[in-house]
């Protein structure tokens, strides 16, 4: 099949960007989505062009390095997949597609289709963790854990820190992605010792990162790789409330 | 020069405890004056990067990605071995060591594996002290299950996202580090040269990938953790960008490459099906608990699988391994689906491929338990092939997975070059010629977390530092080599890209160096190598900029890399005459197809000594002796 794009090009964060159209021939059903980009590339370099720079790593969706909008939506239009995954099987011969990095004041350019998402370490270093020291850990079965609650857990754990939550949210928001890791640990009885401290951090260091707040949209959930529900922010919500009035803010 | 592998003496069991207690210790007040550089953050990394931030050194951190969470040990699927006897079904510490040993092929360091089998039960206890969300019984106990290799069930999973919930565990503990600022983190960072001084390495020569500035930093100590070579195959289950640039540079710097002909070649992964595929997908072994392994009886029996009955089906490692069946271990089960393939009964389209098969599995146990099991596995299927798994059975077929080959270390996990330490895939040290399944992320913990924080502190307080700065000459140098390399690669323009020159090298390794080797080919390896270096050097096309993201410059550094890695790789396989693990010369093997050891001729490691591009590495060996575990043909019958 043939397929035409529109592809955001922007040499730096400073430089102008505009989009620019290339066709991409003999793609074929089997091909994922960034395997097709290759192609286009590999066109480029031969003419001794600057291919279209775009992050990937794993490509099987786990990494959560790849990532951008086709035609407005994150990781395009297939649900719970990453664009990695994300084959041309699900396009038409024909078809004219839009290519654009995420969108947020918090993920600043790099160059065409590459954000800086170093904003979500920060959130994470803020207190995504229990502090445990190496050493002092005791025997695993000691921490008895329901069955359903670790698979709880486990759902919100599965973030990847892809950043389609905030590029789908007219907020630019990353409640989504603080509140999986919030609720991952908040569920388990290893993350009480600093439930409440965690969640103050992780939400003012969110802020301060120039994320926008949630207004419950929900484009977050519809977007999301991993199918994350929008209750893991209203946990966050309510953790933070519980913890403003326990620490009397 | 010798190979001392510096075991310590005494009884196997005592031998890590006395060493611990022999050596040297860095005052808790001096610690923040020692600088450790640590380059990779997969488990290994991010492991060794904060518990060596938890001690107090002043720890500076490099990674290729944007962030640390994305190192390659985020794609481990299956789980995480441990000697725990939490099932009551026989495991000891004892078992797990004469499992992996075997395992191995014997090919391994004894007193090394038997440290990993002892710290593997303090793994489980620190990932889950982590909030580590591992899969659990109804009563809240942890929960297990079996992998090939093996009769007991010890391993340890969430989901079959094991490899990313132990990462995030490792990268959290490290992000606490980098809050408290005893790790500095250089994201966008790609390792480029190693600087020794005075015979000690004592920094490396980065390449900020955002700007393309060369940086230079200095430390007391490097530790390595970047991970195997399994994309010198061009198609592996590896990452896009996981590569053996830092690796392949410290040993051209004087750090020997062990057994690097020791690949693993994964026995169930989704089978290629065209030529514009970036990288093959691993389905996790673990799969092969409740999978059946068949091909139909008869030769180009073209029917669908579900209308070949039973008589006309053969499951094939049930019938010629009755007791581990389809729990054999990785090369073995790899082997067995070449060998039915080269017969003619493989299946799908390009007739390289076996059927694993979930229908006794699903009428046994019901659909709703095998989704809980292997759920995100089989969604995965359905992405990559539109076929429904649970209708259907999988086409699998083996894929280059992981490499048990890497930097030669001694039992403190340094290489030969002093303070230089490499841990996790990097290293060549637990797995001898063969992994077994859910223990590399045991490895990569227990380098990163147990081992390294006293070993690295016996090195640091044993040694006398001379003062060095970036100012040093040697660093002004590895600047200019590296500086040098990618001026000419932009200058090549010639008309083949990075990536059809990495994928001709590919096909050429998987063809003579893949899964079963022979003197001829690999002959023909060496010369077709070093051919298509030169086309490399003349034809290769990598546009600018410079001082900006560029990708394809990246890639093709790591594509040149691999070109000269790939004739000490051949070099090795060709002169290990025996077949052993992972490594299957058709010279050598039993009358009915199994890999047969030369243990009179063989039983050593192969550590080979860089001596220039174009000249023959040196080989110096390391005798391998067996006081505990006496090595036998190796049996799964």
């Amino acid at each position: 099949m043939r397929i035409t794009l529109k592809v955001w090009r922007q040499s730096g964060p400073a430089k102008a960007g505009t989009l620019v159209e290339y066709a991409a021939d003999n793609v074929s059903a089997d091909m994922s989505f960034l395997e097709m980009l290759d192609l286009v590339n590999e066109g480029l370099i031969a003419r001794g062009e600057d291919p279209i720079a775009f992050d990937s790593d794993c490509r099987e969706g786990i990494c959560g390095a790849c990532g951008f909008l086709i035609d407005g939506l994150p990781h395009g239009p297939v649900r719970g997949s990453t664009v990695c995954q994300l084959h041309m099987r699900s396009f038409s011969d024909g078809d004219t597609l839009v290519l654009e990095p995420w969108r947020a004041k918090a993920f600043p350019l790099v160059k065409d289709l590459v954000v800086d998402r170093s904003a979500f370490d920060r959130i994470i270093q803020a207190g995504g963790y229990t502090s445990i020291n190496v050493g002092g850990a005791r025997d695993a079965n000691s921490i008895l854990i329901g069955k359903d609650t670790v698979e709880q857990a486990m759902d919100s754990a599965a973030c990847i820190a892809c950043g389609a939550c905030v590029a789908a949210c007219k907020n630019a928001s990353a409640a989504l992605f603080t509140a999986a890791k919030i609720t991952h640990l908040s569920l388990l009885p290893q993350g009480q010792v600093e439930r409440y401290t965690r969640v103050v951090r992780m939400v003012d260091r969110h802020d301060d990162e120039g994320f926008g707040s949630c207004s419950n949209e929900g484009e977050c959930e519809a977007v999301c790789p991993k199918e994350i529900p929008i209750t893991n922010i209203a946990r966050m919500n309510r953790e933070y409330l519980k913890a403003t009035l326990m620490r009397g803010r | 020069m010798t190979l001392d592998s510096r075991t310590p003496g005494g009884p196997l069991p005592g031998k890590w405890d006395r060493h611990r207690f022999e050596s040297k210790l860095v005052n808790p007040a001096n610690r923040r004056k020692f600088t450790v550089i640590i380059v990779g953050t997969g488990l290994a990394g991010a492991s060794a990067a904060s518990s060596l931030g938890e001690l107090g050194y002043n720890v500076k951190s490099f990674c290729i990605h944007d962030s640390p969470r994305r190192a390659h040990s985020i794609a481990a699927q299956g789980g995480i071995n441990a000697a725990k006897n939490y099932q009551n079904d026989g495991d000891s510490i004892q078992r797990l060591f004469h499992d992996t040993v075997k395992g191995g092929d014997y090919r391994s360091r004894e007193a090394n594996v038997y440290r990993l089998a002892q710290l593997s039960v303090n793994i489980i206890d620190q990932c889950v002290a982590q909030g580590v969300p591992f899969a659990r019984e109804y009563g809240g106990l942890l929960d297990n299950r079996s992998f090939g290799g093996a009769q007991v069930s010890r391993t340890f999973y969430a989901r079959g996202q094991t490899g990313q919930q132990l990462l995030l565990g490792a990268y959290q503990s490290m992000m606490r580090q980098v809050e408290k600022r005893s790790v500095s983190l250089f994201a966008n960072r790609e390792m480029l040269d190693l600087v020794v001084v005075s015979g000690q390495a004592r920094g490396i020569i980065c390449r900020n990938l955002i700007t393309g500035e060369i940086e230079r930093h200095a430390g007391h100590a490097v530790l390595l953790c970047t991970g195997g070579y399994g994309t010198a195959y061009y198609l592996s289950t590896n990452a896009v960008n996981s590569n053996v640039t830092a690796a392949w540079r410290a040993h051209k710097r004087g750090a020997f490459f062990a057994n690097p002909c020791y690949t693993q070649i994964h026995p169930t992964c989704i089978p290629v099906s065209g030529t514009h595929q970036s990288k093959l997908t691993l389905m996790s072994e673990s799969l092969r608990n409740d999978g059946r392994v068949w091909v139909p009886k008869k030769n180009g029996d073209k029917r669908p699988p579900q209308q070949i009955p039973e008589e006309d089906r053969d499951y094939y490692l049930e019938r010629r391994y009755p007791s581990f069946g389809n729990l054999v271990p990785r090369d073995v089960a790899s082997r067995n689906a070449k060998v039915v393939c080269d017969e003619g009964r493989g299946v799908g389209e390009s007739g390289l491929a076996v059927y694993l098969d979930f229908g006794d599995a699903i009428k046994r146990l019901g659909e709703d338990v095998i989704r809980t099991r292997y759920g995100n596995l089989f969604d995965m299927y359905r992405k990559i092939t539109d076929e429904d798994p649970y209708r259907s059975p999988m086409r699998i077929y083996p894929a280059i997975h992981y490499t048990m080959g890497g930097l030669w270390v001694d039992y403190n996990l340094m290489s030969t070059i002093a303070g230089l330490h490499v841990l996790g895939e990097a290293n060549f040290s637990d797995h001898g010629a063969n992994r077994l399944g859910a223990s590399a992320l045991m490895q990569g913990l227990a380098d990163g977390y147990f081992v390294i924080p006293y070993t690295l502190a016996n090195y640091l307080g044993g040694t006398a530092f001379p003062v060095v700065t970036t100012d040093h000459d040697a660093f002004r140098d590895a600047s200019d080599t590296v500086q040098g390399r990618i001026d000419k690669l932009l200058n090549a323009r010639g008309k083949e890209t990075p990536r059809q020159l990495h994928r001709r090298l590919g096909q050429l390794l998987w063809d003579y160096v893949g899964m079963a080797r022979n003197d001829a080919g690999l002959g023909k390896a060496l010369a077709e190598i070093s051919k298509l270096r030169d086309e490399f050097w003349q034809n290769v096309s990598v546009p600018g900029p410079a001082n900006n993201l560029n990708k394809n410059l990246e890639y093709a550094g790591r594509v040149a890399d691999y070109l000269e890695f790939a004739e000490v790789l051949t070099v090795d396989a060709l002169h290990r005459t025996e077949s052993c693990g992972g490594h299957f010369r058709e010279e050598s093997q039993t009358p009915d197809g199994e890999a047969l050891r030369d243990d009179a001729n063989f039983s050593y490691v192969a550590a080979w000594e860089f001596k220039g591009v174009t000249a023959k590495p040196e080989l110096h060996k390391e005798p391998l002796d067996f006081e505990y575990v006496k090595p036998s043909q190796r049996s799964y019958k």
